[in-house]
């Protein structure tokens, strides 16, 4: 009997032990820890070597294409049906057609987008949620460059990765609950969502903050800003989806919370890293991208692309970012490919356009179909 | 090897008689003993019988029925899918009622009235327990310590799920049944208020906290150490010290200068065990409904340093430029 016993708790304490260092996702030391704040705040990023270099290598950015040769002729006047890239020479817009098909389709080629017997015909899906995207890189590049971007800049690759579809985008999470019979409510949450890192908190806290464009600006708030109750605070559950929203971030971006924040006063902005300004210009740029060209083209996609509840897929931080601060290891992407700097719908805007002074709010360019 | 050396009794009292104890006025003992090696392992290897009584029946059904309730709730939210249901535990909950329904005796079941029929009984089995616990103290002519420390965990359970969600006005400020929901809970819970950290009686519950561990492992190694004397006889040696008495105490008399006695030692612990939760209590009872943001009010009272910045002035971006349009335009 003692015996038995003996050999039975030794046994469990073994098997537990082997699975927690088996199952557990440990990161093999050593650890590097980079500080990021002043001393005493345990403001650092904590990585490993090997991780590091992983996601280096996982993240490289495509080899530019050559050089296009000089040219005057206008893709616009020289071929039909071409609605964005009319002010673009044949011999760049040619290139980029080139790379795009690098950076998408790779493996589908021109025919993804294209009727090869008259490459002017919109017929295919496709090619008009890629003339929407090529204007959504413009819009990118130029209107959120002072503020997000920056030089860095982002190119279909950005996204794609050389698939068709992004590996990270994102539909409207409707819940488990099925309609009938009785039916327990979730408070939407409570269901280790991968989009919050696998923590019961709300698990659709992106639609409520990346997707809606006129959503009020301090939804995300949720401190008191006295130290005594003047009003009636916000509820609980909002700190739940804005906790829920920052793991998102802090997942899609690899990094933790101290890489913005000083978490001994996580609202307060003076005490933050300027990584933070970026990131809440960021936020911004995701609601202006979901709400200004991802939604609206919902009927353009096929019902199989669709989410469950009929959403369009959408962006967030994750889409763009991979785990990574800077996208593609902080590569300037862009810089190859100035007719992707800026809109080039119209001639004049020849000099890859800066965001426009503040407040002056620059509207996205209305879709062409 | 020693036998108190070992992380498991070595010597188990098995009598041949079940022993009964003292006679009780009422007694309503249940189920016949019996004695267990594995109990033996962890403490007395007689088990049984348990005195049930009419309080300890109804608390045990009143438990059983918010069990039920809360586990019925968390089968349902997977669509009564077992495999799911045994897979998601950790992350299932009961919810309570969202903020609109404010204060309402019984919202509709499904959306927090289920919480509200739960935390009923499970507060009702609670306090039954506490009178059980009082009553049997009582029968049993002993002081009331365990009854009001019990108390004092019934304190900061009732703060977070009743008193507090009164005071502010709505249920939907009490913590969910659930496993890792009501992890998720507490931290967001010190998100939305500022850093519970700078709570001092957040500050004062974990000083109690950690010294009652500290004080447990003290007198829980200073008994082991000296029962080859006769330590763990240490109820006798408080009036009547032995050599264990002596030892211990000259033990940390030399180590630290000063010692506990037999007695005060328990009530170090007592105090320690029961400050915990009672400052906690206050604590969370402040938060909401006195102090909206903890570190704002550590700043105003000196408490919180302020570090030297390291980077240019970071500013909000919404007093920059508050005319922005919501989650358009840069």
């Amino acid at each position: 009997m003692k015996t038995f016993f003996t050999i039975l708790g030794a046994s469990v304490a073994f098997f537990l032990t082997v699975a927690m260092f088996g199952t557990s996702g440990w990161d093999r030391p050593p650890l590097v820890t980079q500080q990021n704040g002043f001393r005493g705040t345990a403001m650092a990023q904590i990585h490993t070597r090997d991780g590091v270099a992983e996601k280096k290598d996982a993240n490289l950015a495509p080899a530019p294409a050559d050089p296009a040769e000089p040219g005057e002729e206008l893709a616009g006047t020289t071929y039909e049906n071409v609605q964005v890239l009319k002010n673009v020479s044949v011999n760049e817009f040619n290139r980029l057609m080139a790379s795009m098909t690098e950076w998408v389709s790779p493996e589908q080629g021109c025919t993804y987008c294209h009727n090869t017997e008259n490459m002017a015909d919109d017929g295919l899906y496709q090619k008009k949620v890629a003339r929407r995207m090529l204007q959504m890189t413009q819009h990118i590049n130029a209107a959120w460059k002072e503020n997000h971007v920056g030089g860095t800049g982002v190119t279909c690759y950005t996204c794609h990765r050389g698939q068709p579809v992004p590996a990270n985008i994102w539909f409207t999470d409707p819940g488990p609950n099925r309609p009938g019979g009785f039916i327990a409510r979730n408070n939407g949450q409570n269901m280790a969502a991968p989009s919050v890192g696998l923590a019961s908190l709300p698990y659709d806290t992106l639609t409520e903050y990346l997707a809606d464009k006129s959503i009020d600006n301090n939804a995300i708030r949720v401190n008191a800003t006295t130290a005594l109750p003047t009003t009636k605070g916000k509820p609980i559950q909002d700190a739940e989806k804005t906790y829920g929203l920052m793991i998102h971030m802090s997942e899609g971006l690899g990094v933790n919370c101290t890489f913005c924040h000083n978490t001994r006063a996580i609202s307060n902005w003076s005490q933050s890293t300027p990584q933070r300004t970026t990131a809440w210009h960021g936020i911004r740029m995701v609601r202006d991208l979901n709400g200004n060209y991802l939604e609206p083209l919902t009927s353009t996609f096929p019902p199989n692309r669709l989410g469950a509840l009929g959403d369009a897929p959408k962006v967030n931080c994750t889409t763009c970012h991979n785990g990574q601060s800077k996208p593609l290891n902080g590569a300037h992407v862009v810089e190859a490919y100035p007719e992707l700097a800026t809109s080039t719908e119209v001639v004049s805007a020849a000099p890859p356009a800066t965001a426009p002074p503040e407040p002056a709010p620059a509207m996205p360019a209305p879709a062409p179909q | 090897m020693a036998y108190y050396q070992n992380i498991f009794s070595e010597v188990q009292v098995r009598p041949i008689k079940p022993e009964h104890g003292i006679p009780v006025d009422v007694d309503k003992r249940w189920g016949t003993p019996f004695n267990s090696y594995l109990f033996g392992l962890i403490g007395n290897a007689q088990v049984g019988p348990i005195y049930i009584g009419y309080l300890g029946a109804l608390s045990f059904a009143c438990g059983l029925i918010a069990f039920e309730i809360i586990g019925l709730n968390m089968w349902a939210s997977v669509n009564w899918d077992p495999v799911q249901f045994v897979r998601q535990l950790p992350w299932l909950a009961l919810e309570p009622p969202r903020p609109q329904y404010g204060l309402r005796i019984l919202p509709p079941l499904a959306e927090g009235g289920w919480w509200l029929i739960a935390g009923f009984f499970l507060t009702a089995s609670v306090l039954l327990w506490w009178l059980r616990l009082f009553r049997r103290a009582k029968a049993l002519g002993l002081g009331y310590h365990v009854p009001w420390a019990f108390a004092s965990a019934i304190w900061l359970f009732l703060v977070l799920g009743f008193i507090r969600p009164v005071l502010m006005g709505s249920w939907s400020e009490a913590v969910p049944f659930g496993i890792f929901p009501h992890l998720d809970w507490t931290a967001a819970f010190s998100l939305r208020y500022g850093n519970l950290f700078y709570n001092p009686f957040h500050m004062l519950s974990i000083v109690f906290l950690y010294g009652s561990t500290l004080l447990f492992a003290m007198h829980g190694g200073t008994i082991l150490a000296v029962s080859r004397f006769g330590g763990e006889r240490e109820i006798d040696q408080i009036v009547d010290r032995g050599t264990a008495t002596e030892r211990a105490a000259l033990f940390w008399r030399w180590t630290m200068g000063f010692n506990a006695t037999m007695e005060s030692v328990h009530r170090w612990a007592w105090w320690f065990a029961v400050l915990t939760t009672l400052t906690g209590g206050i604590g969370i009872l402040l938060t909401g409904t006195v102090v909206d943001n903890w570190y704002l009010w550590a700043v105003k009272h000196g408490v919180a340093p302020s570090y030297p910045h390291v980077y240019p002035p970071v500013v909000d971006p919404l007093s920059v430029s508050p005319t922005t349009i919501p989650g358009g335009a840069p």
